[in-house]
């Protein structure tokens, strides 16, 4: 993950980043949830990683770019005054009382057929309102990125 | 053990690496990328959580934070497209024509 | 333990000792095919072997070239793509299901490395990461034709991903369940049971989409020779493009595998369940055993009789013995085991695992039936100019696949 931050080139940032989703699915898998796991890989590495590295090697980025990019000392300076922001974080989250080990759990948890049953019985509303999302997301797209053939610069 | 306690400071680990890539780098698919750091880092916090109490809830949230995730990085990407047919460039340096 | 680590190398074994068989049927098949003869020359001392050997020479070569990595490319990227493409290629393998699970001592065991409950989405995300080595590879080459190659490539395989989801939805309505095991078991072993009768459109979508995942014709454009140079990797030599070779052969197996186990039944044998194996075990062993000495005593005394002397002049003429005269042996053994020991009664743990081999073995016997086509369509069909490839998968393939969800959906509320 800190690799996605520090290296210049940016498509090594992406392929950093898509190793850091890939273990994140491990992650998944050790918390019970095989299938959040494997829809982390279809839909973040799989598929939206593919479009931010298509679109990075599309544009043709020049060397003085990558170069005023660089991680300088007063950029770590900056970064150093994040350390006590994760420092409180951490400890208001290690100050919630849990067991020393997770419950066990059903035998079902993280199964296909249990999000689908939640999903369309209690929240069919939000399903719907996030497919016609997706479909206004299509749509802005093409409207954003089109260039008709006669419009060449 | 693993418990509770290892996965939410994995998560602040992460939100805060993902914070600090965003204010720190110019190159503005690279804070798109931290963007999607963040979001990741949320979404472990609620699988986490939904192991924790045993409700499935955490998991159908993590579902839709995914489609929105991809939606907004859909139209993330096409805005970065269109500035720089604009202006040839995608530092965020060099879009400074509301500065004083 | 060592069970696990078993059941994770037997299905590399079978990739990388089914993919040199599959470079000879390819060569020797598509002669056939176009009527000529096919490599024959390559020969260890003086035998020849139909050409099963050019396999090894292709080994020794690739190996022994020089690996030439180009001035200005970026030289990670260069080298971590093939790595990505061959080891996604061998990862996807686990899930497949080779046979009925076992009932050892009350506890399932089943015949795949990895018994997830999810087991389709995984293929299906295998498939997604596959596009990230071909992209790689054709932009880290610092060559004109190998980035229009590989994103030529990339934009295929991303369209047709979509297609066949949607049609393995459909077979997913039918069966219920994500798990190839399920998928593999609710079709029963009669043939009218299987999916490719209750979803022929599906099969039909699957088979186009799977054709152009793995980037081979009629969708070849991003690597077809004449077309761009070599696509996406112009720029490899030796071990590389041996990586990116294994890695297309690879592809092949899974997608045929894949087609496999989804239409057309996995591991059942056709008019034989598991019930029916498992109680017949005592005498299927006798006839397994028999069948197969009688076979190879046949075989041994037909090449036998092809044996002349002095019909080449050289060691060529020895040839048919290397193999006739094993055959007739190995033969009259098996015979006189079969005769010897006649039908034993097996244990219960006896009879499971021979009804497991035989489902192996069928299921094996598809998985080339279903490479051979996939040879038999490259060398039989043209190829697709790439607006030709678009147009059909946007619009015509994804109109089609959603049209058989909605069909599907509807008859099966229908009927229950």
């Amino acid at each position: 993950m800190l690799l996605v931050i520090l290296l210049n080139n940016p498509v090594a940032s992406a392929l950093s980043l898509v190793m850091a989703l890939f273990s994140l699915s491990g992650l998944y898998i050790l918390l019970e949830a095989p299938f959040v796991a494997v829809l982390q890989v279809l839909v973040y590495a799989g598929a939206v990683m593919v479009l931010f590295v298509f679109v990075i090697m599309l544009l043709k980025l020049r060397p003085e770019d990558l170069q005023q990019d660089r991680v300088t000392i007063g950029k770590a300076g900056v970064v150093l005054l994040g350390v006590p922001f994760v420092g409180f974080l951490i400890h208001k989250f290690l100050s919630v009382p849990v067991e020393s080990s997770f419950k066990p759990v059903a035998a079902n948890f993280g199964s296909p057929k249990e999000v689908g049953t939640l999903m369309f019985t209690k929240y069919l509303i939000p399903f719907e309102v996030v497919s016609i999302l997706l479909l206004v997301a299509i749509i802005g797209v093409i409207v954003l990125a089109y260039r008709s053939p006669t419009d060449r610069d | 053990m693993i418990n509770l306690h290892h996965y939410l400071v994995v998560a602040s680990l992460m939100f805060t690496i993902g914070l600090a890539g965003l204010v720190i780098r110019k190159n503005l698919l690279v804070i798109f990328m931290c963007v999607e750091i963040l979001l990741n880092s949320v979404n472990l916090v609620f699988v986490a959580l939904a192991r924790d109490f045993g409700l499935m809830e955490g998991h159908v949230v993590v579902f839709f934070v995914m489609a929105v995730a991809a939606a907004e990085a859909g139209i993330g990407l096409a805005i970065v497209i269109t500035l720089f047919r604009k202006r040839q460039t995608i530092q965020t340096s060099d879009w400074n024509l509301l500065k004083g | 333990m060592v069970i696990m680590i078993l059941k994770i190398l037997v299905p590399f074994l079978i990739i990388f000792q089914v993919i040199p068989l599959l470079i000879w049927v390819e060569r020797k098949g598509s002669a056939f095919i176009q009527d000529r003869h096919g490599p024959n020359r390559a020969a260890i001392m003086g035998l020849r072997l139909g050409g099963l050997l050019h396999s090894l020479a292709d080994v020794i070569k690739l190996m022994s070239k020089e690996d030439i990595i180009p001035h200005n490319v970026n030289k990670p990227f260069f080298i971590m793509a093939p790595w990505i493409t061959l080891s996604i290629a061998c990862v996807t393998f686990a899930v497949i299901p080779f046979a009925q699970p076992l009932t050892i001592n009350g506890e399932l065991f089943s015949i795949q490395a990895a018994n997830i409950n999810v087991g389709i989405l995984y293929i299906l995300a295998m498939a997604s990461l596959g596009v990230f080595g071909i992209m790689l590879a054709g932009w880290s080459s610092n060559n004109k034709y190998a980035l229009l190659g590989g994103v030529r490539s990339s934009a295929q395989m991303l369209s047709y991903e979509i297609s066949m989801g949607l049609a393995l939805m459909s077979v997913l309505l039918v069966s219920g369940s994500l798990e190839l095991n399920d998928i593999a078991s609710l079709q029963t072993a009669m043939p009218w049971n299987w999916n490719v009768v209750k979803q022929p459109l599906a099969f039909l979508l699957f088979t186009a989409a799977a054709f152009a995942e793995t980037n081979r014709n009629p969708f070849d454009l991003p690597e077809g020779e004449s077309e761009i140079v070599a696509g996406y990797h112009t720029e490899y030599s030796s071990m590389k493009f041996a990586m990116f070779f294994m890695a297309e052969y690879a592809h092949i197996i899974i997608a045929s595998a894949l087609i496999s186990v989804l239409f057309f039944g996995g591991w059942q044998v056709p008019f034989l369940s598991t019930d029916i194996l498992r109680s017949h075990a005592d005498i299927g062993l006798f006839f397994v055993i028999l069948a197969h000495g009688v076979g190879l005593l046949v075989l041994g005394m037909f090449l036998l009789s092809k044996y002349q002397k002095n019909k080449y002049g050289d060691k060529r003429d020895y040839e048919v013995l290397v193999l006739g005269v094993p055959f007739i042996v190995i033969g009259i053994v098996l015979c006189g085991i079969a005769f010897g020991f006649g039908a034993q009664p097996l244990g219960d743990l006896g009879q499971q695992i021979f009804a497991a081999f035989i489902q192996f073995g069928v299921f094996l016997g598809k998985i080339l039936f279903f490479c051979w086509f996939f040879i038999w369509v490259r060398w039989t069909l043209p190829r697709f100019r790439y607006d030709q490839l678009m147009h059909l998968g946007w619009k015509v393939m994804l109109p089609l696949s959603l049209i058989n969800i909605t069909v599907t959906a509807i008859v099966i509320l229908m009927v229950s």
